[in-house]
């Protein structure tokens, strides 16, 4: 396609602008975090003594080994047995074509959109009664339902497209249903497995309603409800606030510019399918 | 496949199932019958019919939230969709090489950190000494600065501006991966056709792009109806109103003030206006392949 120079400079010229606005929260942020503690500070100022040392005061009043804890246990609670029972719910559905599996998977279409507000309340009253109000199993529980319906919804569709003759082949060699399942299935399944795996991790890591609603002691929330709380007490200490938000974002940065490429594509899909 | 084995699928399918009725469909059921009560929570409920539904449809208050989460839209959904558009038909092509990764690496980091980043963040550069406030200073217009978010009429428009921030990244580059699978044949035909820009726009790259649009406007109409994260943060609501959406009231009533049936009618009012919304923009978008 022929694009004239002058065409193709601007489109570069307003991703570039694009990248500088998406930066610029970030950059002002550090340059707040830098400043000597106590001060107030301006938006973006490089400080003529920087002051890392904000960091490890926020490492240790943000008590971030504990906040890293307390996520880390709860992604390791939804986001395996999500990927799992949602992965054989798309192969019953998908591919086993279940009797009156449209039922079900109507069913599961109506959470497709359904604000977490809808349900956070009933949500909090069912925690009561089981006791696990102000535990991690309070927002480890119910997000594993909340993601049925898209992580269900995702791996049916990859399901779907499988052709059915590779069961009938493995059926011929005297599999089981559940040796078709683990050794045929799975293998293949294993791009949209990863993709699903990425979204889950990050949804749990950055849930803040339940977290917020369901446990009060911020060291057994997630990292966006210890960030929450965080604001919540030292809000008005806009240096240490920027650098602790920093701090406990650091994480997730890391682990998304390490796996950048799976992490693009892993939204990208996500929401082609949503 | 034997008949029997068709039906022990459902093995399968049940714990997904499972946690879906225990935790989402039950819920569900709970927060509609919690609406037709009066609840605070703790003493008997007493019966109240459609009351709660008809505050919600009343109360001024409450009808000033929901019309705050619908002028969201215009943030969350309008601007990054038209600013993504602008700039996929002048790029046309998602670059390869390194600039392309390091611009789509960017783009994403939104994506990537908490809502409740994005609301700290924003909220130090829209304050007083804020990053906004020193541009607009240092372009001689040091008459606009002021604390964004906690003026009144500029307070709603702000938070608006953060979730354009959060969604326009996404948007951008959904829209310039669709716009690379265009065939170029069509833009040439449009031309020899003596096509201008505006022509060529709404005749090939509107069409064309028709999916990828249903999907920006799906994902951030839902956004903006049932923020929540950023609001909290960000201005917690105020002042006053200004910027209260249904997802907080739902939080303040049910926990605070201790409304759980009115919460629970709001929050059915808000899962029925998210559909209400989304549903025709599915239709719309994907008309052909449903």
């Amino acid at each position: 396609m022929r694009l004239s120079r002058r065409e193709r400079l601007t489109g570069r010229a307003f991703l570039v602008a694009l990248a500088l606005i998406t930066l610029l929260p970030f950059v002002s942020m550090l340059s707040a975090a830098l400043q000597p503690r106590g001060t107030v500070p301006t938006g973006l100022a490089w400080p003529a003594d920087p002051q890392w040392s904000n960091f490890v005061d926020a490492f240790t009043v943000a008590n971030m080994a504990a906040l890293l804890r307390s996520s880390l246990f709860i992604t390791v609670g939804v986001v395996p047995v999500s990927v799992a029972i949602a992965t054989m719910a798309g192969f019953g559905l998908g591919h086993l074509r279940v009797p009156g599996g449209r039922i079900a998977f109507g069913l599961l279409l109506i959470g497709l959109t359904l604000p977490f507000e809808a349900v956070v309340t009933p949500i909090y009253y069912q925690m009561r009664d089981l006791g696990l109000l102000n535990t991690r199993w309070a927002i480890v529980l119910p997000l594993i339902g909340l993601y049925m319906p898209f992580a269900v919804f995702w791996m049916r569709a990859h399901f779907t497209n499988v052709p059915q003759e590779l069961s009938d082949a493995a059926r011929v060699d005297g599999s089981t249903t559940w040796q078709l399942f683990w050794r045929v299935h799975v293998p293949l399944a294993r791009p949209a497995i990863a993709s699903l795996t990425i979204l889950l991790f990050l949804w749990t890591w950055n849930q803040f309603l339940l977290a917020i609603v369901l446990v009060d002691d911020a060291t057994e929330r997630t990292m966006a409800g210890a960030l929450g709380a965080f604001q919540g007490q030292w809000g008005t200490d806009q240096v240490l606030l920027c650098a602790g938000s920093l701090l406990i974002l650091t994480p997730t940065l890391v682990v998304f510019l390490i796996f950048q490429r799976h992490f693009i594509s892993a939204l990208l899909q996500g929401s082609l399918k949503g | 496949m034997t008949r029997a084995a068709r039906w022990s699928g459902w093995l399968y399918v049940l714990p997904a199932l499972a946690m879906y009725a225990i935790f989402v469909l039950r819920p569900l059921g709970l927060t509609f019958q919690y609406s037709l009560y009066h609840w605070n929570g703790i003493g008997v409920a007493r019966w109240a019919g459609l009351d709660n539904y008809l505050t919600v449809f009343t109360d001024g208050d409450l009808l000033k939230i929901i019309g705050n989460a619908f002028v969201l839209i215009i943030f969350f959904s309008f601007i990054p969709v038209g600013l993504g558009l602008l700039v996929a038909s002048l790029v046309r092509r998602a670059s390869g090489g390194p600039f392309g990764t390091v611009v789509r690496t960017i783009l994403f980091l939104p994506q990537v950190i908490p809502l409740v980043a994005a609301g700290i963040a924003w909220s130090w550069l829209l304050s007083s000494n804020g990053v906004i406030n020193q541009l607009l200073r240092a372009v001689g217009l040091g008459g606009w600065a002021r604390a964004w978010l906690g003026e009144f009429d500029t307070a709603l428009p702000s938070v608006g501006m953060i979730g354009a921030w959060v969604l326009l990244g996404l948007c951008t580059i959904l829209l310039v991966t669709g716009m690379s699978k265009i065939d170029p044949a069509l833009y040439e035909a449009a031309r020899i056709d003596g096509a201008g820009p505006i022509r060529e726009f709404l005749a090939v790259t509107l069409p064309s792009l028709r999916r990828e649009i249903g999907v920006c406007l799906t994902v951030t109409v839902i956004a903006a109806l049932a923020s929540f994260d950023i609001v909290y943060i960000a201005t917690a609501g105020g002042p006053g109103l200004q910027t209260t959406v249904p997802g907080l009231e739902i939080y303040r009533l049910a926990f605070a003030q201790r409304q759980v049936g009115l919460a629970s009618a709001l929050a059915i009012v808000l899962m029925v206006l998210v559909l209400v919304c989304v549903l025709p923009i599915q239709r719309l978008t994907r008309g052909d392949k449903a």
